[in-house]
């Protein structure tokens, strides 16, 4: 496998970070391969910016930052104003489609899925749009295998609510649509 | 049931997360420190670990104290620690020059941070570098090590420990925000695979004048509090049974250069560095910390171009390898310096090359981002045309 | 034929045979006041740690007394000697230094060391004034006071260390003068056999520095004094402030039993599951 580049945005309180963490924890302990993660968020707890880099990789990854990632996933608008200018040509977007609205001109394979919608009215439950999302880059794009991921998110979440998570997760390997 | 001491196994994990599990598989069992940006993850997680290990942990009222507090412990026969940023640092610079000064093993972390001052505490940047070698006041000699991974933040502890405790030294592991923060796979072997060598302990004696306890320069058996081994400890002057001598300049000579030789005589066992396709090279990259892995993402891009390109990292910081980058200057025409700051450890390098090669320096384009390889490889073919 | 030897030379260095202390300290009778309650309670030199810190009192224990003793940097001793006793639980540390060392620049760690409750015997010698460096003034000199940094009469107001340690939390205040030896000893006794944080005020002349400035002059004058004017905590209760003026109140401040901090730190472990 060739090193990917990833980039989870959205705002605090989406869980952006959560998700690239869970991301990075299926590749290297429930894969047995190699991820570099870092993050930055804006003060703010909630509604400042949050978003985190990953790379994957079949070997140790010797530069830990992400320049020009391969994916962009975007939980937020504002995630496209800040970060869509980073993607590589012919890179891949998933993005939210409930909350993000309008897209600038990029040479990019777009999915979408609408994540904030399904959470709310399928599961009742905000908190797992992130979770709709991995399976949405799971489907697509995997970066981990998918028994990896969902290994990953079964450790990541309260116990309780692994079957909610796991349902919420196979939504969005069943809803992404290419855009 | 409490987690093991060692967490065998792999994990994907923060370097601060991992510098604490290293801590433990080396076996501390004492820890004091105080809240700070980037370093608090460590104190909080040692909170949680140490006691279900049976060690204690204290969080202190200021990094003094914490310190203090470590260095008590580890005259109390503990593997102690403290852990800090750049501002406890210089709050704690008197009692490393008491540790310093009364050969204690203590293994001291600094998650580095953007200063001066209370500047960016998020932000990463190797700005203590000269600090800790020369902070304290008076003439000493300690121990740095520097971590590029979570990964070498677990291994430089257990190396950090086995230092301290077999040279009775202040060491310090001088990882950053970067390292810190970032996460990464950390592999943490079996408990038997970890060798941590202990400190040797003083025996009885009718009294201290029968025995010595300091000021040996290959390291004098510490007399432990505890076993009626009945210690005088003291920073003052002293002299080899530690008993305060204000007015001998035999023993004021010996107080200041026996414990600097001590280290600086197993130079060998504890200096480190990493070499990296150095045999050919006509520029070898200087670097240490996180941005030593700039260094050879540049090299490997500068190696696709057919430029013959090596890196040396300093895993040891002081003492200072002079041996290596000298080494490394009779080798190569230029030495490209790149650190995550103005230059700290550049006028120290500068010196061991001491006029063998060129040296060039390059900081990131902003301080406390670190330097694009793709911005390094433009200096080195600049260097090289 | 040998000497008669001191019934208290048994606890110090066999090799140390003078003190630094100038003629009139009172550092001697605080020392006397300790070991005998060392003896009293039939402990050895084997059971301590001493902790000091910087000034004329901190080298009391050290190079005196023969036991595991940590000479520590300026204010600190508290600091250290929370390690040593968070480490060696079962053995009895005591911190000895003076009003400068543990008032003045170690007083944070005084403050929280009381409020920890740990189980520390602190014997603070208090002196008025800062003797090693030269007769400076101390948070402890009296207001208007003349000294080498107050030439004009010192204009600050002084701690009443006992009551600002009862106030922090200690489990064991006293207060005593060289002029109460016996109760002096006792108190330090209690404090040993206290497990919290137990802190005794020594109040001791030093003619040299503190009786030049304050013009008591001798150390026979100075103790002289210290028993006129000393007023048991019981009587001052009733005593109004313009009675208590000038007045130097002693005895026990405060004596009582709650959770001491390396006790605390053993619960904390065994709800970790860790061994004790």
């Amino acid at each position: 496998m060739p090193i990917t580049n990833l980039t989870f945005a959205g705002i605090g309180g989406q869980g952006s970070i959560l998700a690239g963490t869970i991301l990075g924890n299926a590749a290297v302990t429930f894969g047995g391969k190699y991820a570099t993660q870092t993050q930055a968020y804006s003060s703010e707890l909630r509604g400042g910016y949050a978003a985190t880099w990953i790379i994957f990789s079949d070997a140790p990854i010797v530069y830990p930052r992400v320049i020009a990632p391969d994916i962009l996933v975007a939980q937020a608008q504002d995630s496209i104003q800040r970060f869509a200018r980073t993607l590589r040509k012919k890179g891949t977007l998933f993005m939210d489609s409930d909350i993000v609205t309008e897209l600038p001109d990029m040479d990019a394979a777009k999915y979408g899925v609408p994540a904030t919608s399904i959470a709310r009215n399928r599961f009742s439950a905000p908190v797992v749009a992130n979770i709709i999302m991995l399976g949405a880059l799971t489907k697509i794009a995997p970066v981990a295998e998918r028994n990896c991921v969902e290994q990953a998110i079964a450790a990541a979440v309260p116990k309780g609510k692994t079957a909610l998570n796991m349902e919420a997760f196979a939504a969005g390997f069943e809803e992404v649509r290419a855009l | 049931m409490p987690k093991p001491r060692v967490l065998t196994g792999n994990h994907f994990q923060i370097g601060n997360w991992a510098c604490t599990e290293g801590a433990l598989a080396a076996g501390c069992d004492f820890a004091a420190g105080y809240p700070i940006t980037p370093a608090s993850e460590v104190a909080n997680f040692l909170a949680a670990r140490l006691p279900e290990v049976g060690g204690v942990f204290i969080q202190s009222e200021d990094e003094i104290s914490a310190c203090c507090s470590a260095i008590g412990a580890s005259w109390a026969g503990r593997r102690a620690m403290t852990v800090t940023s750049g501002p406890g640092i210089s709050l704690m610079q008197e009692s490393i020059g008491f540790a310093a000064a009364t050969e204690t093993p203590l293994v001291i972390v600094d998650v580095q941070r953007f200063g001066p001052s209370t500047g960016v505490p998020s932000v990463g940047l190797t700005a203590d570098m000269v600090q800790v070698a020369r902070g304290s006041h008076g003439d000493y000699q300690i121990i740095a090590l520097a971590p590029n991974t979570p990964q070498a933040m677990f291994d430089i502890m257990i190396r950090a420990f086995d230092l301290a405790e077999t040279y009775r030294t202040p060491v310090f592991v001088m990882a950053d925000g970067f390292a810190g923060h970032m996460r990464e796979r950390v592999s943490i072997p079996e408990a038997a695979a970890l060798k941590v060598r202990g400190r040797k302990i003083a025996a009885p004696a009718a009294t201290v004048l029968e025995r010595t306890d300091f000021l040996d320069e290959n390291v004098a058996p510490m007399p432990v509090f505890g076993l009626g081994l009945r210690a005088h400890v003291t920073s003052s002057c002293h002299d080899a049974h530690g008993m305060r001598n204000l007015s001998d300049p035999e023993v004021m000579h010996s107080y200041v250069t026996v414990p600097i030789k001590k280290i600086l005589s197993h130079r060998d066992d504890i200096v480190r560095v990493e070499e990296t396709r150095t045999d050919d090279a006509e520029l070898i990259i200087i670097s240490y910390g996180t941005v030593a892995r700039c260094g050879i993402a540049a090299l490997e891009l500068a190696r696709a171009e057919n430029l013959p390109v090596g890196q040396l990292r300093l895993e040891t910081c002081w003492p200072l390898p002079d041996r290596e980058i000298e080494a490394a200057a009779r080798k190569a025409a230029h030495l490209l310096v790149l650190e995550n700051n103005m230059g700290q450890m550049l006028p120290y390098i500068r010196a061991c090359v001491n006029g063998a090669a060129v040296v060039h320096f390059m900081g990131p384009e902003h301080l406390g981002q670190i330097q694009e390889p793709d911005a390094i490889v433009r200096v080195i073919r600049e260097i090289l045309s | 034929m040998t000497a008669a030897e001191h019934p208290l030379r048994k606890h110090m260095r066999p090799h140390v045979t003078r003190t630094t202390t100038c003629p009139g300290c009172g550092i001697g009778t605080v020392s006397q006041a300790i070991l005998r309650a060392v003896d009293s309670l039939g402990l050895s030199m084997d059971d301590f740690v001493f902790v000091a810190g910087i000034g004329c009192s901190a080298w009391i224990p050290t190079p005196l007394y023969n036991a595991d003793t940590l000479h520590t940097t300026h204010g600190r001793p508290i600091a250290f000697a929370t390690g040593v006793k968070a480490s060696l639980p079962d053995k009895r540390v005591m911190v000895l230094s003076g009003d400068g060392d543990l008032s003045a620049i170690g007083g944070n760690h005084l403050i929280h060391a009381a409020r920890r409750n740990i189980d520390l015997t602190v014997v603070l010698v208090n002196n008025s004034i800062y003797g090693m460096t030269g007769g400076q003034a101390a948070p402890t000199t009296p207001m208007n006071t003349r000294t080498v940094t107050s030439p004009y009469g010192f204009t600050e107001h002084a701690f009443d260390l006992s009551e600002l340690v009862k106030a922090a939390g200690a489990s064991y205040v006293a207060r005593w003068t060289t002029a109460h030896p016996v109760q002096l000893s006792r108190a330090v006794k209690t404090g040993l056999e206290k497990k919290g944080f137990s802190f005794i005020e020594a109040v001791s002349q030093c003619p040299v520095q503190y009786g030049r400035a304050s013009k008591l002059g001798s150390a026979r004058a100075m103790i002289k004094r210290y028993k006129e004017i000393s007023v048991p905590v019981k009587k001052a209760s009733a005593m109004s402030p313009e009675e208590l003026a000038g007045k130097l109140v002693v005895g026990e401040f405060q004596n009582v039993d709650k959770k001491e901090f390396t006790a605390a730190l053993a619960e904390a472990r065994a709800i970790a599951g860790g061994k004790n």
